[in-house]
């Protein structure tokens, strides 16, 4: 199967100098739950910010093999992008935030309200499509943020950090609910995380991220089958797995 | 815990507090007035009372009222201007750093020259009175609008900005969408701002006029009853164009408010 996207020999380094990323070969395969794992300055960001096509690597290409010819160059309205911050329109209503995309798209009215609609119940946000962003509760803001990216219906779900700064109670419960949604709609995600628990209870691949310079260092499969739900947080399987990679960013930490 | 900490003072202080307070200081400072004056029989040459202004407010409303409309025409008027002025040279700035760069000093220059020095110049060389003191007011009125336009346009959300990136905007939308809906309470606190100095402009224009503003505005009206000696005209006059910039200060905090209530700290109640 073509991988949807390839990074190979890409590398920055940024005006002031320093390397923050070095030669990275990477390929995402289609449909998979890819984590970034690695300590802040490993530059996990700067990778999937190279992917949206915000940052310009200072070496190697990026292609999109997994893609239609036509849609491989210019803006990429087949990616969804979830900043850590829940990054919303405070003079805009819930259902106006979500529908910023479609506008910039240019898509029809009527369209537009029902993809709205689906977006929120998506998410679990029925009921608040009038609401403004102060009034919700940080879980929440969150979510509308993740209904952003998902009305355009992406191809490629590109987080960065996105529930870091949310309570563990509402990040478990997020966690499960992209799960479910990852499972429904079958995008490809790219996550980027600092927490070995996050990474192994989502993803089915984990890229262990070393920094100074930022480069890939381990390639770890994370085999147990989806749906993963709280048995699968408090199993004999997911703590092991968890050693395993916590034991790789150490290694790659010290490296 | 919430014995020992102590509670937040309430910020929202109840109506009556918060208009009855102002009135009853007014109330006593215009009683005292209106004493002294009595007590001490001070002639009205030389300093009338509360009560002698307003007899000479409703007598000479029909010389007062139309100065008091020719004025707000030309503070309106001003204000107008510098909003579509203010506000088009602040979307251009924020579109071209070099256009900004290359105008902004200037901009600034005409704001820190005081305008009662710049005011004969502009009556010496514009023949029609009406369009010398729009252009004074307008020259001291919209340069806060402005400036904080420009802020404004400028604080947007780096990561708001990636994502219309991210989706391929225009410049347009990203100045639409994003943009001009942030600089929304910056502009609104330049407006108010704005609002009271247009009234300044026009009123200073209007002095350094003088008597080539034969039966024109308020400021006007203060001048000639000075060379008279009514005093209690002057201070009818003064009354009103104090009354003026309150409105005008009031309706900008309304509007201001009215707009962002719903989505902006300023306009925010606090739950206490």
């Amino acid at each position: 199967m073509t991988p949807l996207v390839t990074l190979s020999g890409v590398a920055k380094r940024f005006p002031n100098g320093t390397l923050a990323l070095d030669r990275v070969d990477l390929a995402i395969s289609q449909g998979s739950f890819v984590s970034l794992l690695g300590p802040s300055g490993c530059g996990k960001s700067t990778i999937l910010r190279m992917i949206a096509g915000l940052v310009q690597p200072s070496a190697g290409r990026i292609d999109w093999p997994g893609l239609p010819e036509a849609a491989r160059t210019g803006a990429h309205p087949e990616l969804g992008f979830v900043f850590q911050e829940p990054t919303l329109m405070p003079w805009a209503s819930v259902a106006d935030n979500i529908r910023l995309p479609l506008k910039v798209a240019g898509v029809a009215k009527a369209d537009a309200e029902a993809r709205i609609a689906e977006a929120i119940s998506m998410v679990g946000l029925e009921g608040f499509a009038e609401a403004f962003p102060r009034e919700l509760s940080g879980g929440m803001k969150m979510r509308v943020s993740i209904a952003r990216a998902l009305v355009t219906r992406p191809k490629l779900l590109l987080m960065d950090e996105p529930f870091a700064a949310l309570d563990e109670i509402t990040r478990f419960k997020l966690n499960n609910d992209l799960l479910q949604l990852w499972q429904r709609f079958g995008w490809t995600v790219i996550f980027v995380t600092h927490s070995v628990f996050e990474s192994v209870y989502l993803s089915n691949r984990i890229l262990v991220m070393s920094a100074r310079p930022g480069r890939i260092v381990e390639d770890v499969a994370i085999p147990a089958p989806y749906p993963r739900d709280d048995s699968f947080r408090v199993s004999d399987t997911y703590g092991d797995l968890c050693r395993a990679v916590s034991l790789s960013l150490h290694q790659a930490i010290a490296a | 815990m919430s014995a020992e900490t102590p509670q937040p003072r309430p910020r929202r202080e109840s109506l009556w507090l918060k208009l009855g307070a102002p009135i009853a200081i007014g109330i006593l400072v215009l009683a005292g007035w209106e004493a002294m004056v009595t007590v001490y029989q001070i002639p009205w040459y030389i300093l009338p009372g509360p009560v002698s202004i307003a007899q000479t407010l409703v007598r000479d409303w029909h010389m007062l009222w139309p100065s008091l409309v020719n004025t707000l025409q030309v503070t309106a008027l001003a204000l107008g201007v510098a909003v579509v002025g203010g506000f088009s040279l602040a979307v251009l700035f924020a579109s071209a750093r070099w256009i900004e760069l290359s105008l902004f000093p200037y901009a600034v220059i005409l704001q820190v020259t005081p305008i009662v020095a710049i005011a004969p110049l502009i009556i010496v060389y514009v023949d029609n009175l009406t369009v010398a003191l729009l252009i004074c007011a307008w020259i001291v009125a919209f340069f806060p609008i402005l400036s904080n336009t420009t802020i404004g346009l400028n604080s947007a959300d780096h990561n708001l900005l990636d994502l219309m990136r991210l989706y391929g905007a225009r410049r347009w939308q990203v100045l639409w969408f994003i943009r001009i809906p942030g600089a929304l309470p910056f502009f609104l606190g330049g407006l108010r701002i704005s609002g009271g100095l247009a009234l300044i402009g026009a009123i200073v224009a209007e002095f350094v006029a003088g008597g080539a503003g034969s039966g024109s505005g308020l400021a006007f009206r203060i001048l000639e009853a000075s060379y008279r000696l009514e005093i209690p005209r002057m201070y009818a006059a003064l009354f009103l164009i104090s009354g003026t910039g309150i409105v005008i200060f009031l309706f900008f905090t309304g509007l201001s408010h009215l707009l962002l209530r719903r989505w902006h700290e300023s306009a925010i109640k606090r739950e206490s």
